[in-house]
């Protein structure tokens, strides 16, 4: 974050507005993360404490806790504030353990990878 | 510095930032910094059922290097100072 001058007090692009506030961040690698931020840098590196992971597949999620965390800000996306006067999910999403999401996104992962060969086969074949 | 400058100059301007995840979110431009990194308000993500876990989410700060595009209202550009700038900076630059 740059310096702030004078005029530019209002316009800071400065993650110290979400300090101790709950937040999700989206990671590079797709995973979303909740928690409390607690502490950030120049780099967008954030604490973040009482982490947890939101798993979605479909329409069931889990949230998988994680404890403390540190994440370097090149994994960063997007850090959002959330709001506790809205609801996060969709009403009509159900929660459901972790075993039972982990199979659920081995399932998801899998029918990707198929539609992934298939498509490269098809390719191969070159039909016009 | 002459984007920064740009951007400093659109804050205010309701765009939809889209980024190299393929996340679209519109929202109105708080703030950008030097990075340009990227502080949106009142937002709400384009394709709302691809991304559920966005919905409570009003406020958020972009990482620069996230950014794949910015939109813009037609109107909201100057392209002709723009195009000074962009002139004035390769002159000087």
């Amino acid at each position: 974050m740059s310096w702030a001058g004078p005029e530019d007090i209002f316009l800071s692009t400065s993650l110290a507005s979400y300090l101790d506030r709950k937040i999700l961040v989206l990671l590079r690698d797709g995973r979303k993360l909740m928690g409390t931020l607690r502490s950030f840098d120049q780099f967008a590196n954030a604490v973040l404490e009482g982490a947890c992971e939101r798993v979605i597949v479909g329409e069931q999620y889990c949230d998988i806790p994680l404890g403390l965390y540190v994440i370097r800000g090149e994994n960063v996306v997007l850090i959002g504030d959330l709001d506790t006067e809205r609801e996060e999910l969709p009403p009509h999403m159900i929660r459901v353990s972790e075993t039972e999401i982990k199979r659920a996104q081995k399932v998801e992962r899998e029918a990707s990878e198929l539609m992934g060969t298939m498509r490269k086969r098809m390719e191969f074949l070159d039909f016009d | 510095m002459l984007f920064f400058s740009y951007f400093k100059d659109l804050v205010g301007q309701e765009v939809t930032v889209e980024l190299k995840n393929d996340l679209e979110i519109r929202g109105t431009l708080h703030s950008v910094d030097q990075y340009l990194n990227i502080k949106l308000e009142n937002t709400h993500v384009v394709d709302q059922d691809k991304f559920p876990h966005m919905l409570s989410v009003r406020n958020c700060f972009i990482r620069g290097s996230v950014v794949r595009y910015v939109q813009l209202p037609p109107d909201g550009v100057d392209v002709d100072l723009l195009h000074d700038a962009a002139r004035r900076e390769a002159r000087g630059g």
